[in-house]
């Protein structure tokens, strides 16, 4: 069951009711117990000065054969005109993964009238792309669209399926793997491949500052979701795959949900294509300060960003937020000012190339992740740097 | 018509930071609320319910204590709690949580509509919702961003969908997950909260889920393991600007320079 207790060693010290950052320990009857809250981190089993807990070896672990799973499966997000850069990105992680176990990557692409649009994936060193082009898949209904990726997962057996974490990315997963009984890691900001074919899936977790490597050693296909702007995109090279059209004819393609209409959204501020971003955090608090930080990105032509709470707040919208929670980057230049570097925060952004770092305080996590620490006050350095650049102007 | 409302508590407190040199989680208090993204998903089913005449259910996963949280979803509207609780159900992952709750849900039985938060702001995969969905065989909708209509058939709603909204028909039985601009969730109502304490609140273990594969949920259902916990790296070659402010200024200004970047007429 995970977590067990040796009650002839505990002493009811109690410092694992206080360690356990999920109150999954509780005092019931004299004794301490585990309740549905555990997630597994472990602390307790460490922090126990008796050494009492443990853990308990899992049993019930189906025996499957990895051998008969192979390859790696990219889905394809587009719009049926563009197909959306998270792919190429995706496609270059799953190549690196994939010459570990000397396995191939394949994608699969659900649409209408895409043929055209599949065609440009192989210039990205893709070995197959399966397109499923008919009408009813126009647009993004998330039960047929399952439906049809099991027909190509059944089809491909793929050791490893990466999605995006768009928003219907985020929708179809989860829905996907469910299918499979298997295990989804969202969000992943790290993957690695092991000889064994286990894909080791890295993100941020538990809402604090701390990584989860998470393992789905016994289920297969491996389904990780990951953020716009956190891989590498794909090398361009001289094609060599082959794009295969599936007859959807015999696919029954009946879906519970009606397209009644479909509605062209104005283009949305993005901070994802930025070059150069400034972020604004909770430590900048005077309007005016925050004036003229917009006053500098103006200047620098950089875009503004921002952290959690100044969202909350409301003095952001949430389109402006990087993070966990917002939305990742990856700029040329990124520049914050009073940011504490939460991981939540660091993990949409900590692949910038170059990260200057202004907060006032010497010890600020953000400045474990930047690459120039500039221990000072924002407001300070915003006034001179605006000195600096306006000096020149004239 | 039911609707059954997942919720989830989580700590108030976003503030879990780590030990830098053991690693280990640093607990600062112990409270709890509800998921701020459940409370919009409480805040649809009220609307919904206005309309149609059904009955919200609350229903949440979690420890004994978790019962706060059904409490709290009293004093927003809803009729009736469900709390799904068992150390069995320990160490649960997405597909774990996803397959006790949609067996909760059978168990309380006729439900048309099932509304979740986007988000938990704790485990934040957003996956749980439509997890659910393929468990129990219907078609979900994740991140509606507008109710456009409610009837006693079906609900009609706005979807996102990236480059694109759609407005679509979804007849029961479904599930939505809503996002978070949906509504603005309403304040707790005292007048309810104490009338909710005469409301019931259905206990349910692993043994009250009839047909439940016992080798799916918990720790021992669940595929993925957390093999480890670590603190993030860190740069190791940082370069620190300290001392005197004017020094640091032009520095920063060269560095800022150097890197080409900045616009044309800078
Ligand atoms: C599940 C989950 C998801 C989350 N997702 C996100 C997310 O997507 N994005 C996000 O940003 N956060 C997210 N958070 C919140 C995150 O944990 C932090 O709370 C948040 O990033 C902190 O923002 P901050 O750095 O602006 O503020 P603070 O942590 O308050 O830091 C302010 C900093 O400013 C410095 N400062 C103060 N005055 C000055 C001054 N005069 N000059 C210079 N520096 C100064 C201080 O030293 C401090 O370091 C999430 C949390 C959870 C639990
Ligand atoms: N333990 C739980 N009990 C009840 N509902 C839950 C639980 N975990 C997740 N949910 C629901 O699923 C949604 C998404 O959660 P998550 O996948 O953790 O981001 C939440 O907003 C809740 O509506």
């Amino acid at each position: 069951m995970g977590i067990s207790i040796d009650h002839g060693k505990c002493v009811l010290c109690k410092v694992c009711l206080s360690k356990c950052p999920f109150n999954a320990l509780e005092l019931k009857d004299g004794k301490i117990e585990v309740n549905a809250a555990c997630k597994m981190c472990r602390i307790c089993i460490r922090s126990c000065p008796e050494k009492a807990i443990s853990e308990e070896v899992i049993t019930n672990k189906t025996n499957i054969d990895k051998d008969s799973w192979r390859d790696i499966l990219v889905y394809v997000e587009h719009d049926n005109k563009t197909i959306h850069p998270v792919t190429f990105e995706l496609i270059g992680k799953a190549k690196e993964l994939a010459e570990v176990i000397h396995q191939k990557v394949h994608c699969l692409m659900i649409g209408y009238q895409i043929k055209d649009l599949a065609e440009e994936l192989l210039a990205y060193g893709v070995d197959e792309v399966d397109v499923y082009d008919d009408e009813k898949l126009a647009y993004f209904r998330s039960d047929i669209y399952k439906d049809v990726f099991v027909h190509c997962i059944d089809r491909r057996k793929p050791n490893t399926v990466l999605v995006g974490a768009t928003v219907s990315g985020r929708s179809l997963a989860p829905r996907v793997a469910a299918y499979y009984k298997t295990g989804l890691t969202a969000d992943c900001t790290i993957l690695r491949m092991r000889t064994s074919t286990d894909l080791v899936q890295i993100r941020p977790a538990f809402g604090g500052n701390i990584m989860a490597q998470i393992l789905n050693t016994d289920h297969r296909p491996q389904f990780a979701t990951v953020r716009y702007k956190v891989m590498d995109k794909a090398a361009r090279e001289i094609p060599h795959g082959k794009v295969n059209i599936i007859d959807t004819e015999k696919l029954a393609l009946s879906s519970k949900i009606e397209i009644l209409k479909v509605i062209d959204k104005p283009q949305i501020e993005g901070i994802e294509d930025a070059e150069v971003l400034i972020t604004i955090g909770r430590g900048i608090k005077d309007e005016k300060t925050i004036g003229k930080i917009e006053k500098l990105a103006e200047m620098i032509g950089a875009e503004i960003s921002c952290t959690r709470p100044l969202v909350e707040s409301g003095r952001y919208s949430v389109y402006r937020q990087i993070g966990l929670s917002g939305r990742s980057v990856k700029p040329k230049l990124i520049i914050t000012f009073g940011v504490s570097g939460a991981i939540q925060y660091t993990s949409g952004m900590k692949n910038s190339e170059l990260i200057i770092a202004v907060n006032n305080d010497p010890k600020a996590a953000i400045f474990d992740i930047a690459h120039v620490a500039v221990v000072a006050d924002a407001g300070e350095i915003v006034d001179r740097l605006l000195e600096k650049l306006g000096g020149q102007d004239a | 018509m039911n609707i059954v409302v997942c919720v989830k508590q989580v700590p108030a407190t976003q503030k879990v930071d780590v030990d830098p040199k053991t690693g280990v989680l640093l607990r600062n208090g112990i409270d709890t609320k509800m998921n701020p993204f459940d409370l919009v998903a409480m805040e649809a089913a009220k609307k919904i319910a206005a309309r149609t005449g059904a009955k919200i259910h609350a229903l949440t996963m979690g420890p004994n204590s978790a019962i706060e949280v059904l409490k709290e979803s009293f004093a927003l509207g809803a009729n009736e709690g469900w709390l799904l609780s068992d150390r069995r159900f320990a160490g649960a992952d997405v597909l774990a949580t996803a397959y006790s709750l949609a067996y909760a849900i059978r168990a309380i039985g006729n439900v048309d509509l099932i509304i979740c938060g986007k988000q938990t702001t704790d485990g934040d995969t957003a996956q749980v919702g439509p997890e659910m969905a393929e468990v129990l065989g219907i078609p979900h909708i994740s991140w509606a961003l507008e109710l456009e209509e409610i009837d006693e058939k079906g609900l009609t709603l706005r979807q996102d969908l990236t480059t694109k909204d759609a407005i679509v028909r979804i007849d029961y039985p479904c599930l939505i997950t809503v996002e978070k601009s949906m509504y603005q969730p309403d304040l707790p109502s005292y007048r309810l909260y104490k009338a909710g304490k005469d409301l019931k609140i259905h206990t349910l273990t692993a043994d009250d889920l009839t047909l439940i594969d016992h080798t799916r949920i918990g720790l021992n259902g669940s595929p993925t393991q957390v093999e480890r916990i670590f603190a993030p790296s860190s740069n190791t070659d940082t370069q620190r600007l300290e001392g005197d402010i004017d020094n640091i200024a032009d520095k920063l200004y060269t560095i800022l320079k150097n890197t080409k970047l900045l616009k044309e007429e800078v």
